[in-house]
């Protein structure tokens, strides 16, 4: 079975059923997608299928086909995606940081399809991403931050 | 690091190969610059690089970046030349490696900065020497020493070699800055880490990768004390990507089970759900939360009976009270789930043991494993990784010492992930617990007498861990008749330290209790407050850690009050709440403001939190994270969570039906910091436990309805 994971072709041996969480963990080496609660309440898992945010850890690989995966580790080739680190860094958001990739890829969902969102729009975006930490403040800022950074180098 | 000065003696210097040097205690910068281990404080090259060892486990408080920052202020270089980088467990080396007791800030505030200063004194002497001028006509920064009398310079860098031959400076004596010098100290600092977290690096444990490494699951009983009766594993073995599954028995420090090795996560996993095993009745077969509420009861009937403080006459001064005062408070269990389940990898060859373990608490793991697998102590090397949250739960290193034993038995390096459903059913839970009191006031509304029927759990007479009351629980030493005794019911299920331990269920019921005496003496809350705590003075022994300093609680609840504008007209059916909490070293009060609707949902509008750490806060920037994430993290738990038992096990499974707090469930929460000339105390723990009452009494206001029990339950709200 062939992933396209961030514009890489990987040959991976996966059952169809594995998720896809695990085929980039444990198979192609992509730890960056984090493990949280493996039922899709958590969402550390979030990573893009063709720029939608989707569950990893409910996400079977046989459902992948030929679809682009874009994991945290590929987040940076985008502008939005480049935006969004800076203004984490910036405004330190992480604590531990665990939950963090699956924050950030949900963020550049929300703001490839709405580039300007108010509170409300972040809240109901991101409001299936836990953080155990509570960094919620910052990181409501830190995406009206990248926003705001859209034309500016990033 | 309790690094005493009395261990100055131990400060070494050593030469790099290239030039630099090594600044380090008990032989820690021998071995850097011998076989390039990373076990000193300080490193500097010849190339002017900057290194800066973070000895501490970084679970989100961000000592990682906080403890460098007191080195690098007092070495006198710029931020951004540092480099920090992470040393191995080794308390022989760096004293105390530990997550818990908001303790690193207490304990290194003042000996890192003179590791620091230390280090910047060989350097100017070494400059002085080269130069043949006096050390004290010299001047730092930027990691460059100057003479300002002829405008020579030297990079650290270039003096490093020189620097090396020269003896250590004594600890103690060495200059500090006064603090109008900081140009680092009480910077907003982001996380060194932030870049790294951002763009998916493998900093966490469950990112460890050891060559050769196979993958476990660990099956266990969710009953405390079962053991594998009998266990058919060859369907197991049969599937695909499961390379053997066997039987772990029993030790002191872990629990017995079934094990699964396979070529990934999944597969392990996923033949877990196979496997039929049947159990042993563990000791803790009998719990469940109904059985616990009949002997609870009994408990009340019967009456304490194990005393823990008793002042003045309680029974005479109740019997004389103009008013009396009656309530119970009941706390649920409560689990950690920190966002990383428990993992951890373990390699064992050669008599070695190397383990990648996130942990809090490296030392205790370190004895577990050695102790378990009849190796020495010194041949358990521990990588401590970033935790993915710790909150207390990796206190504990259970999943080590299981990580250890399965990669014996396996023959080959493995790593242990636990499940989030193992993560719940096997933590090691808050207490929960009740207290029963009454309080007499006299015909002013002061509080005379204070009685508390204390019943939590444990195993005989003795409490479980972090489930007891001493007599230094607020409010002890306050009022002149004062009574607190317990009863004590049964529990197996292990228990342990979770953020502001005990605080953060004793938090909830003094000051709530204090707003029912409050409301009683028909007084203003916050006056109410002012008055029991009195003129400005120390209660407890001035000399022991937990002493209570009045006039600094007096400080953050009148400046709680004041940033939430209290007094002032509020809408109908919304509430400000006030409470306050002195644990860990730290003042903290907050003010919240709750609206309650018809259908008796409740909506916290905004929480305003004033604390006091002492005399200087090292990175603003992570210490606002750690109260505004203390606040959340307790406003979810008496909001949402209790874990419940029943036929012996925790019946919660998930974040389904034990849920985290939302971003959309959480309020703006405004910080304030009231420094006073006191020592600098940690952050991790002590804005929490006034959070719970703050709410409840916010609730009362807005609403008449007094709520004593946690979770909060908001169908007794409505209108």
């Amino acid at each position: 079975m062939r992933l396209n994971v961030n514009g890489t072709l990987h040959e991976v041996a996966a059952e169809p059923d594995m998720p896809l969480l695990w085929a980039l963990r444990d198979l192609i080496g992509l730890t960056g997608t984090k493990f949280g609660c493996g039922a899709a309440f958590c969402g550390a898992c979030t990573v893009h299928l063709d720029g939608e945010p989707v569950r990893a850890c409910q996400t079977p690989v046989s459902a992948i086909g030929t679809a682009k995966i874009t994991t945290i580790e590929g987040l940076s080739a985008s502008d939005t995606g480049r935006r969004l680190q800076a203004a984490w860094a910036a405004l330190d958001v992480p604590q531990c940081g665990y939950c963090q990739a699956g924050q950030l890829m949900a963020a550049a969902a929300l703001l490839d399809s709405t580039p300007a969102p108010s509170d409300a729009d972040i809240d109901a975006a991101m409001s299936g991403n836990l953080c155990r930490c509570a960094t919620y403040h910052r990181i409501r800022a830190a995406i009206h931050q990248a926003a705001a950074a859209k034309g500016t180098a990033a | 690091m309790t690094m005493a000065l009395d261990r100055r003696s131990f400060l070494s210097v050593s030469a790099l190969a290239g030039g630099g040097f090594c600044l380090g205690w008990g032989g820690a910068a021998a071995a850097a610059a011998s076989d390039g281990q990373l076990n000193a404080w300080v490193k500097i090259g010849a190339d002017n690089s900057i290194t800066i060892f973070a000895s501490n486990p970084e679970i989100g408080q961000g000592v990682r970046t906080s403890m460098p920052m007191l080195v690098a202020e007092e070495l006198d270089v710029d931020w951004a030349q540092v480099q920090v980088a992470p040393t191995l467990a080794n308390a022989k080396i760096y004293g105390r490696q530990v997550a818990g007791g908001s303790m690193a800030t207490t304990l290194q505030y003042e000996p890192l900065r003179r590791v620091g200063a230390a280090a910047r004194a060989l350097l100017v002497e070494a400059a002085a020497r080269q130069w043949g001028v006096p050390a004290a006509s010299l001047t730092t920064g930027s990691a460059m020493v100057r003479h300002p009398a002829t405008g020579r310079s030297a990079s650290y860098g270039s003096l490093a070699a020189a620097a090396a031959a020269l003896p250590a400076p004594d600890l103690a004596s060495v200059p500090l800055k006064s603090p109008a010098q900081f140009r680092i100290i009480g910077q907003r600092t982001p996380g060194v880490d932030n870049r790294a977290i951002a763009t998916g690096q493998p900093l966490f444990g469950i990112d460890a990768v050891v060559p050769g490494m196979k993958h476990a699951a660990y099956h266990k009983s969710g009953v405390a004390g079962a053991a594998v009766a009998s266990a058919d594993l060859a369907a197991v073995k049969a599937m695909a990507g499961v390379r053997d599954a066997f039987v772990v028995p029993p030790g002191p420090d872990h629990a017995g089970g079934i094990a699964i090795i396979a070529d990934t996560t999944w597969a392990a996993q996923r033949a877990r759900s196979a496997i039929k095993a049947s159990w042993s009745a563990g000791a803790g077969s009998f719990q469940s939360s109904d059985a616990w509420a009949r002997l609870k009861a009994e408990a009340v009937a019967k009456g304490p009976t194990k005393p823990i403080a008793a002042t003045g006459d309680v029974a005479a001064a109740l019997a004389g009270a103009a008013r009396r005062v009656r309530a119970e408070y009941a706390y649920p269990f409560l689990a950690h789930v920190p966002l990383e389940p428990m993992n951890c990898t373990a390699r064992v060859a050669g008599g070695k043991v190397e383990l990648w373990a996130p942990t809090q608490n490296p030392e205790p793991g370190r004895k577990a494993v050695a102790k378990a697998l009849g190796v020495a102590e010194d041949d358990v090397i521990i990588h401590m990784m970033r935790c993915g949250g710790g909150f207390g739960r990796r206190l504990m290193n259970d999943y080590m010492v299981e990580a250890a034993v399965i990669a014996r038995a396996a023959g080959t390096p493995v790593k242990l992930t636990w499940s989030r459903e193992d993560d719940i059913a096997h933590d090691w839970l808050r207490p929960g617990g009740w207290q029963r009191l009454e309080a007499g006031l006299d015909a002013q509304g002061r509080v005379t007498a204070w009685d508390n029927h204390f019943i939590s759990y444990g195993k005989g007479d003795e409490f479980a861990r972090a489930a007891e009351m001493t007599p230094d629980d607020f409010p002890g030493g306050f009022l002149p008749n004062y009574r607190l005794a317990a009863s004590i019911l049964p529990l197996e299920h292990n228990t342990g330290w979770l953020r502001a331990p005990e605080n953060n269920a004793f938090g909830f019921v003094t000051q709530g209790f204090i707003d029912e005496l409050a409301h009683a003496a028909g007084a203003d809350p916050v006056q109410f407050r002012r008055d029991f705590l009195g003129p400005s003075r120390i209660i407890g022994d001035p000399a022991k850690r937990g002493h209570y300093h009045t006039g600094r609680m007096r400080g953050v609840l009148d400046k709680a009050a004041q940033m939430a504008g209290w007094g002032r007209k509020l809408p109908p059916r919304t509430g400000l709440g006030v409470a306050f909490h002195f644990s860990h070293l730290g003042y903290f009060a907050n003010v919240i403001e709750a609206q309650v609707a018809i259908d008796g949902s409740v909506k916290v509008v905004k929480i305003w939190v004033a604390g006091d750490v002492g005399r200087q806060i090292v990175n603003p920037s992570a210490a606002e994270a750690q109260v505004q994430g203390s606040v959340l993290d307790a406003l979810g738990a008496c909001q949402h969570q209790a874990i419940s038992f029943a036929e012996g096990a925790i019946e919660q499974r998930n974040f389904g039906d034990y849920p985290l707090l939302r971003m959309d469930e959480a309020p703006p929460v405004e910080v304030a910091f009231v420094i006073t000339d006191f020592p600098v105390t940690g952050l991790g723990e002590p804005a929490y436990p006034a959070v719970a009452p703050a709410l409840a009494n916010a609730i009362f206001q807005a609403t008449g309805v007094r709520l004593r029990q946690l979770p909060l339950d908001t169908s007794l709200l409505r209108a």
